[in-house]
């Protein structure tokens, strides 16, 4: 399979070259989209499958979604955008950085990391995915800022919006034709999203999958349906949306807490420990959900159509 | 002749009829000249493709539930596409593409 | 793996390119990702070992790649909002 392997490489190099210098921006974003799918095909060849369900749907679907939007809504066409002239004193600054950096992925010699470390705590831990292991009780410190930086990006993006805007719902107002096949699919996705996101928040436990790739699987459905016109975006004006926001980093701040009885912060104590994940997981989830699927919609730009 | 020898003649062949198809839907987009005789290359080449290349994941899977996932997966692919399509396609007649 | 390695190490020198040379905002953000996924493979296939992924890198990763989602989306945010306002999809600094 070397070959295939090294197939795949040049094929990610030469599609980011195309995202990175090619002329026009909305196919340096089509070309970003196919740079994450041959991405997560290179993570499901480094046997880490969490990491490709996370690419493909993050990097790949979420980002292209949120980039494609963006040429939407800049609304110049730039289809004759020539192809930008190499900077040389850059390129050679890049050249010298990437002769570093190579040379010493050729020099460090993989070791068996912490993988054995992690193996012997695993029947601890209350799962039996390491990766997800790892996300929800080795390092929840890590997890549960990663879950308030993305309610910080939020917080971040709503004073973007206009004048008294920001309590109307997320993003620029959507026009699909009514009866349309849009809106034919945008009805008969949410079911089957709803069953795949929570079996991959459930699968999580033992198998590839987890907290954020079910969220974002929700997320996506959400964001088509909006699109599609079947329901109207998530807003600020209502509590329930707010609530959904911080419902996940705060049920996991809540058995945080909860943990210093047992030792720590953090701390979950063997016999419970699959039930707290399992609970703050499901919080999670629906709190990732709405979160990308606002961040994906942008703030509210209710005077302008896309 | 085992059933096992049958069912990988049946997996290479049903995912190389795959690939072929795959292949020609590509050769389609890049040659054809306008979008609705690109989007026609890459619907109904690309859709035989992946029906052929499900078929064969399908006789590999080792479980039935695999069969019912790859089943599923086939379905969205269909439905996004065929969706997808017709988006496109809207939108080139908009344009006053012909 | 060695190649996917040297393939990361690739893509941070490229995206690091894209980040200054870029003159479009959208472009530089596109590239802003490809360096963040570079960073990514290199770390992921320098802790895959005999067969085996080092679970702690896939998990930074993860994380990773959700924070890059949520500054990107900011990133996106202030771009479309200085368009609104200026008309601009460049720095001042790169056009004058």
């Amino acid at each position: 399979m070397a070959v295939f392997d090294l197939l795949l490489c040049a094929l990610i190099l030469l599609v980011a070259v195309a995202a990175i210098v090619g002329k026009g921006l909305f196919r340096a974003v089509v070309f970003f989209v196919i740079y994450g799918v041959l991405l997560s095909l290179a993570w499901v060849r480094l046997d880490a499958p969490d990491v490709a369900l996370a690419e493909v749907a993050i990097g790949a679907g979420l980002t292209g979604v949120l980039l494609l939007g963006a040429v939407g809504r800049l609304a110049r066409s730039d289809a004759d955008e020539p192809a930008e002239p190499i900077d040389w004193p850059v390129a050679v600054a890049a050249s010298v950085v990437a002769a570093l950096l190579v040379g010493a992925a050729i020099k460090i010699t993989p070791g068996t990391g912490l993988e054995p470390e992690v193996r012997a705590v695993l029947t601890r831990t209350g799962v039996e995915n390491p990766v997800t292991a790892i996300l929800m009780n080795l390092r929840a410190w890590d997890t549960l800022l990663e879950s308030m930086v993305l309610i910080t990006a939020v917080i971040g993006l709503w004073p973007l919006a206009q004048g008294g805007d920001w309590m109307e719902p997320a993003g620029p107002a959507h026009h699909a034709q009514p009866g349309g096949v849009l809106s034919g699919f945008g009805r008969l996705l949410p079911p089957v999203a709803l069953l795949v996101g929570v079996y991959l928040l459930w699968a999580g436990a033992s198998q590839p999958g987890g907290a954020f790739q079910g969220g974002t699987v929700l997320a996506a459905a959400g964001v088509l349906c909006v699109m599609a016109g079947v329901v109207r975006a998530p807003g600020m004006a209502a509590p329930a949306w707010r609530l959904a926001l911080v419902a996940g980093p705060a049920v996991f701040a809540a058995f945080g807490v909860a943990g210093l009885a047992w030792g720590g912060f953090l701390t979950f104590p063997e016999a419970w420990a699959k039930g707290a994940i399992l609970t703050i997981e499901m919080a999670l989830t629906l709190s990732i959900a709405v979160v990308l699927a606002l961040l994906v919609l942008g703030p509210p730009q209710a005077g302008e159509a896309r | 002749m085992s059933v096992e020898l049958l069912r990988q003649i049946a997996v290479y062949a049903l995912t190389g009829a795959g690939l072929v198809f795959f292949l020609a839907g590509t050769l389609g987009v890049v040659r054809f000249p306008d979008t609705f005789s690109r989007l026609h290359a890459l619907t109904k080449a690309d859709n035989l493709g992946l029906g052929f290349l499900t078929l064969g994941l399908a006789v590999n899977a080792e479980r039935w539930a695999d069969v019912a996932k790859l089943a599923l997966i086939w379905a969205l692919v269909l439905l996004a596409a065929g969706t997808v399509a017709q988006l496109v396609a809207r939108s080139a007649l908009v344009r006053g593409e012909r | 793996m060695t190649p996917f390695a040297v393939t990361g190490a690739l893509l941070v020198a490229l995206g690091l390119y894209g980040l200054i040379a870029g003159r479009a905002l959208l472009r530089r953000i596109i590239a802003f990702n490809v360096m963040g996924s570079g960073v990514f493979l290199m770390l992921g296939a320098l802790g895959w070992h005999e067969g085996r992924a080092d679970p702690v890198p896939q998990a930074l990763i993860i994380t990773g790649i959700v924070v890059a989602l949520s500054g990107s989306a900011l990133a996106v945010g202030l771009v479309v909002a200085l368009a609104r306002a200026t008309g601009r999809q460049h720095l001042r600094d790169d056009v004058g």
